[in-house]
């Protein structure tokens, strides 16, 4: 039973979720440069997952598939490339919330095909159910179907091979539950919500091992134009926020219910 | 655990950084230049034979742009390695187009003012018409040559080192690792040999625990030190080499800024410099300058001769961009951003060992900062820019990285450049603060206008105490009181103090002025990875116990240091900025700030 895998996975680069930064009035690209950027962290869980995956069935190979610009990603890989073991394969364009996801997706695919030596009869195409850049997580199950990978699940927390080479995939649904699938092997479509996983600690020298691979890869960066033709966008604003902050620790959880309960009734 | 060493994974390179930063940024220039020239023939690497030199370098932070500062600079040598820069490639830069130096009087009458500034303030006020006054400010009509910027740029550093760092890492020579912070030196029979990088999977007190990762060594014919003003890398080489006799890092400074989008009304252009000096208290000084996309930055620098126990950056910074001369330009807008960072003012008098076999030392850290003309990213930029000529030289000419070959090739470019000459200058430029306000200015005047050959003497004081600062307006038994009542709340004592002594409470409008801990999430980001150790180490707990004036608490950036009842002060490092304040404000030198992941990072600050 061949249980070796060929992982891809499909990660884009986001403005940092947990920086407080917000875009300055300008030129479109010089904001998408000033955000800190860092991979898009459901994304990242599908990294992490699929490293864990390949550590465990001898054989397999991880690929990351990313479609951003260049210089940001090539930062971003200073900090991922520590985490786990992968192949790049970059293209250089614009990652935002505002991009055609079917654009996108045809790019991805497009790439996906051409990577050398991959067997896709062994293929799990992993990526986020949704991404921080937009909650609409339509991109991955786009790059799916025109994979002709007919197998897709989403919300994916959890996924263990039988003995028999079959998968069982645990998705969210709602009420906090996970549906549980079972799937005959590969090729299938996993879109990741968190996984189990912890971030992975820096491991410097799995840094360098990668960015011999790497470094070559963004050289060779495809420039991919996403036009978005027919697409026009009405327009965009953030929601608006009250904000009270206070940073405490060790309190229990039930007394910041309490406190949190008091401010909502004022 | 036994006590046995761990085995640590090697790794072998050629040169191996420490600290992305400035100087930093200038080095690995001008190196992945000389190395990505397809004209010149390849450095070989002695690491790994028949490869190309191996170049590394280890950031602490999260990313090459987080953990440092913004700054109006000459950028006479970022200017030589960026020929015809031009501001708009880079975000929140903008070239200096109007300067100003102003002289702000006291609004409120709460600062600590010496009798003689009192006088003088009354005069100003009394001959208003006639002087160029307005908004209790006095516009000096003349900018010293030594201070003026012009020509130079504002910038955002975290932007400016984003910016450089994508330029060199797409040579594809060099690599720039973040979050990974370099724990200690390797050294061996008197030579630096390399770094070892931090553990993961410990407790705060670094004692392994579950998923131990004992840090990496890096192996290195060259060690480049450029860790900034307080790195511990450049502390430990201090500890194992010593320091030139007479030289001492004792003059310092916490420079803490906001950034803020101005509110619509404000008529302030970008390229806009003040200078300020006399508010919120005559010790400290300010800086207002105005980025492109009509966003400022704003800040102060409270000195290490400022005798005051209670010196909080925060609330004074509160109460300077208060002050009617920038409110006008300032009220209704909104803080996008914070940030905070010790200054080394010592400058050349406190330069270590520049070189040594198998180091070298660049940037603040090495004594590049010049206090004189309040300049330290240019000198710091250059300095890397000259140990990479140097190190290209010898490369090519096949020579080690010793301490003669280091001394004769970089040391001595350094010495007889500007950075060295201007150095010279500046070194006792400030020395007159330490005997008062008016012979500190005197002191700035003649270093400056004579080229640092004459200069106002003044040796540092020990650091007095609350009550002797406090004596004529508040008792004894009421500062006792405040302190008692402080330590119960778990809040820092100068808050209440400043209240007290009629500074008025803050007005929060939760735009602008907000609490510290609010600014603590605006802009930047919480983070402390698990699995790694303090940074911040109290050496002997026993003495903060004891300890009454507690500077550490009062100085702290981030707030990370609070008091607690019973024991000495509790750390929490998810707040703190790494801004070292808290080092050499002890007054027992009782703390120790070491390389640390994660901290709370801008990255336009």
């Amino acid at each position: 039973m061949n249980t070796s895998y060929h992982i891809v996975v499909c990660a884009g680069v986001v403005p940092d979720p947990l920086q407080a930064l917000e875009p300055a009035p300008g030129p479109a690209l010089k904001n998408e440069m000033l955000l800190p950027a860092v991979l898009d962290p459901w994304a990242a869980h599908a990294l992490y997952e699929g490293a864990r995956l390949a550590r465990e069935h001898a054989g397999s190979r991880v690929w990351l598939v990313s479609l951003s610009p260049r210089v940001k990603l090539q930062q971003v890989m200073m900090s991922v490339a520590q985490k786990a073991l992968f192949e790049l394969v970059a293209l250089d364009g614009p990652a935002s919330g505002f991009t055609d996801s079917a654009e996108v997706a045809a790019a991805l695919a497009e790439a996906i095909v051409t990577i050398p030596d991959l067997d896709r009869s062994r293929l799990l195409l992993f990526g986020g159910w949704e991404s921080a850049a937009r909650g609409a997580g339509a991109t991955l199950q786009m790059v799916g179907e025109r994979l002709g990978i007919l197998d897709q699940f989403q919300g994916v927390d959890e996924v263990r091979v039988e003995p028999d080479g079959s998968l069982i995939i645990l998705e969210r649904i709602e009420g906090g539950r996970h549906q549980i699938s079972r799937c005959a092997g590969p090729p299938a479509v996993l879109g990741w919500a968190t996984g189990s996983l912890p971030e992975p600690p820096n491991q410097p020298q799995i840094g360098m091992q990668n960015m011999r691979g790497i470094l070559p890869a963004l050289q060779r960066a495809r420039p991919v134009a996403l036009p978005g033709e027919g697409l026009t966008f009405a327009g965009a604003w953030l929601p608006s926020q009250q904000r009270q902050t206070r940073v405490v620790k060790d309190l229990p959880a039930g007394e910041i219910a309490r406190e949190i309960i008091a401010w909502i009734r004022g | 655990m036994s006590g046995a060493a761990p085995e640590r994974p090697r790794l072998e390179a050629d040169i191996v950084g420490v600290g992305f930063g400035p100087a930093m940024g200038g080095f690995l220039t001008t190196l992945a230049r000389r190395l990505a020239d397809p004209d010149k023939p390849p450095l070989e690497s002695r690491a790994l034979p028949g490869m190309p030199l191996q170049v590394l370098c280890y950031e602490r932070a999260d990313d090459i742009g987080f953990g440092v500062s913004g700054a109006v600079t000459r950028a006479r040598s970022m200017r030589r390695s960026f020929p015809g820069l031009d501001p708009e490639q880079i975000p929140l830069a903008a070239a200096v187009r109007q300067e100003k130096l102003l002289y702000l009087l006291d609004p409120l009458g709460a600062s600590r003012r010496p009798a003689a500034l009192r006088l003088a303030d009354r005069l100003i006020r009394l001959l208003r018409f006639a002087l160029p006054f307005r908004d209790e400010a006095l516009e000096i009509p003349w900018v010293p040559p030594f201070l003026r910027k012009e020509g130079g740029f504002v910038l955002s550093i975290g932007q400016f080192n984003q910016w450089v760092g994508q330029q060199i890492l797409m040579t594809g020579t060099v690599q720039i690792w973040p979050s990974t912070p370099v724990a200690d030196v390797l050294v061996e029979n008197r030579a630096v040999t390399g770094v070892r990088l931090m553990d993961q999977g410990v407790d705060r007190l670094g004692r392994p625990v579950g998923g131990y990762l004992p840090g990496m060594e890096v192996r290195a014919g060259l060690t480049v030190v450029g860790d900034g003003p307080l790195g511990s890398v450049g502390r430990k080489i201090d500890e194992a080499f010593g320091v030139p006799g007479g030289h001492r890092a004792r003059d310092w400074a916490l420079g803490m800024k906001f950034v803020i989008d101005l509110p619509d009304h404000a008529t302030l252009e970008p390229g806009a410099v003040w200078h300020t000096f006399g508010y919120p208290e005559p010790e400290i000084f300010g800086f207002l300058y105005v980025h492109a996309g009509r966003v400022a930055s704003v800040g102060i620098f409270v000195p290490s001769w400022f005798d005051n126990p209670a010196r909080t950056a925060y609330r004074y910074l509160q109460h300077f961009i208060q002050h009617p001369y920038l409110w006008r330009h300032l009220e209704g807008g909104r803080l996008r951003s914070w940030g905070a960072k010790s200054i080394r003012e010592s400058g050349r008098r406190g330069e270590p060992y520049l070189a040594g076999d198998g180091y070298a030392r660049i940037g603040e850290g090495s004594g590049s900062t010049n206090v004189l003309t309040n300049s330290g990213i240019d000198e710091a930029w250059a300095t890397g820019v000259q140990l990479a000529e140097a190190v290209i030289e010898l490369a090519e000419q096949g020579k080690p990285f010793t301490r003669g070959n280091l001394e004769a090739s970089y040391a001595a470019r350094r010495r007889a450049s500007w950075v060295g000459r201007e150095g010279r200058a500046a070194e006792k430029a400030r020395d007159g603060f330490h005997r008062g306000f008016f012979s500190g200015l005197l002191g700035m005047a003649l270093a400056g206008l004579t080229g640092g050959r004459l200069a106002m003497p003044g040796r540092p004081k020990p650091p007095r105490k609350l009550e002797e600062v406090f004596g004529g307006r508040l008792g004894e038994e009421e500062i006792d009181r405040l302190r008692r009542e402080c330590a119960r709340l778990g809040r820092p004592l100068h808050d209440a103090l400043m209240e007290r002594v009629g500074w008025p409470p803050i007005p929060y409008d939760g735009r602008l002025l907000v609490s510290h801990q609010d600014a603590l999430l605006i802009g930047g980001k919480v983070q402390a990875p698990p699995g790694v150790a303090d940074h911040v180490i109290f050496l002997y707990p026993e003495l903060c116990e004891t300890c009454g004036a507690r500077v550490c608490i009062e100085i702290c950036s981030g707030q990370a240091i609070h008091p607690q009842t019973g024991g000495g002060p509790a750390f929490e490092r998810e707040k703190c900025v790494h801004c070292g304040a808290c080092v050499w404000n002890c007054p027992q030198g009782n703390i120790v700030l070491e390389a640390g992941a994660g901290g709370l990072h801008s990255a336009e600050n």
